[in-house]
């Protein structure tokens, strides 16, 4: 499928980049003309993925997390989330609705969102080496009445 | 911090504002809860009228609340979701905890 944009950047794992890298995927996002709803959709899960960055893959140090977006031809954008963290033991389980590994206030739905709210995810770990989550999302086409 | 707090008689309300996540519901948690602690409410109404973003840390927030009121009866409500935040609270069940209008 034919990349029509493309970018990159990447940040340190503190909290209060989370809504940096919402604004960011959404202004990149924009550029397919989504719904507010689809938008919405993009921005929560982009926020669930990162959170994860934060508050698991480098819960004992401030690490880099890694995002790359394309927009590609079809009106999909795709988008990948890497960090360099401790990794996941076992994937599908951490997958799963209401689990969580650091109790508190965490609710565990954070994978529960980006599949709900995503129309594809893969998620790739190596424990010691880091996590990698790839989503995608295809945005509706709208009717145009004045071209 | 985006909470203001009113009370009227044995219910609290926690007027919420701005973005939700997971940086920010640490503060959000601390101010209702010492609401809660203080005034010790037969109800707590959080507004989410002002709220323009939610992830998951929100149902976090919410989840804690209810837990915190169970221990002394007291009901939970939840007003002002924005169709984004309802859909999140939709999907983590939140309609089995509290009374969502």
């Amino acid at each position: 499928m034919q990349t029509i944009n493309k970018f990159s950047m990447n940040f340190l794992a503190r909290s209060s980049n989370e809504g940096f890298a919402r604004a960011c995927i959404a202004a990149f996002a924009a550029g397919l003309d989504p719904t507010l709803e689809e938008l919405n959709d993009i921005k929560t899960a982009v926020s669930e993925a990162v959170t994860n960055c934060i508050v698991h893959a480098y819960a004992e140090k401030i690490g880099k997390v890694y995002i790359m977006a394309e927009i590609l031809e079809g009106g999909i954008i795709k988008i990948k989330i890497r960090d360099n963290g401790c990794g996941i033991e076992n994937v599908d389980m951490a997958m799963q609705p209401l689990f969580t590994t650091v109790g508190g206030e965490r609710a565990g739905l954070g994978f529960a969102v980006m599949q709900s709210f995503m129309d594809g995810i893969r998620v790739t770990s190596k424990v010691g080496r880091g996590t990698t989550v790839t989503m995608l999302k295809k945005i509706s086409p709208r009717i145009t009445v004045n071209g | 911090m985006a909470v203001e707090i009113t009370v009227k008689g044995e219910v609290v309300t926690a007027y919420l504002a701005g973005e939700i996540d997971h940086h920010s519901a640490a503060g959000m948690r601390e101010k209702i809860d010492s609401a809660v602690d203080s005034n010790m409410p037969s109800l707590l109404v959080l507004d989410f009228g002002g709220v323009s973003f939610m992830d998951s840390s929100g149902i976090g927030l919410v989840m804690g609340r209810y837990r915190n009121l169970q221990k002394t009866g007291a009901s939970l409500h939840i007003t002002g979701a924005s169709p984004q935040i309802a859909k999140i609270m939709q999907l983590a069940g939140m309609n089995r905890l509290a009374k969502i209008n």
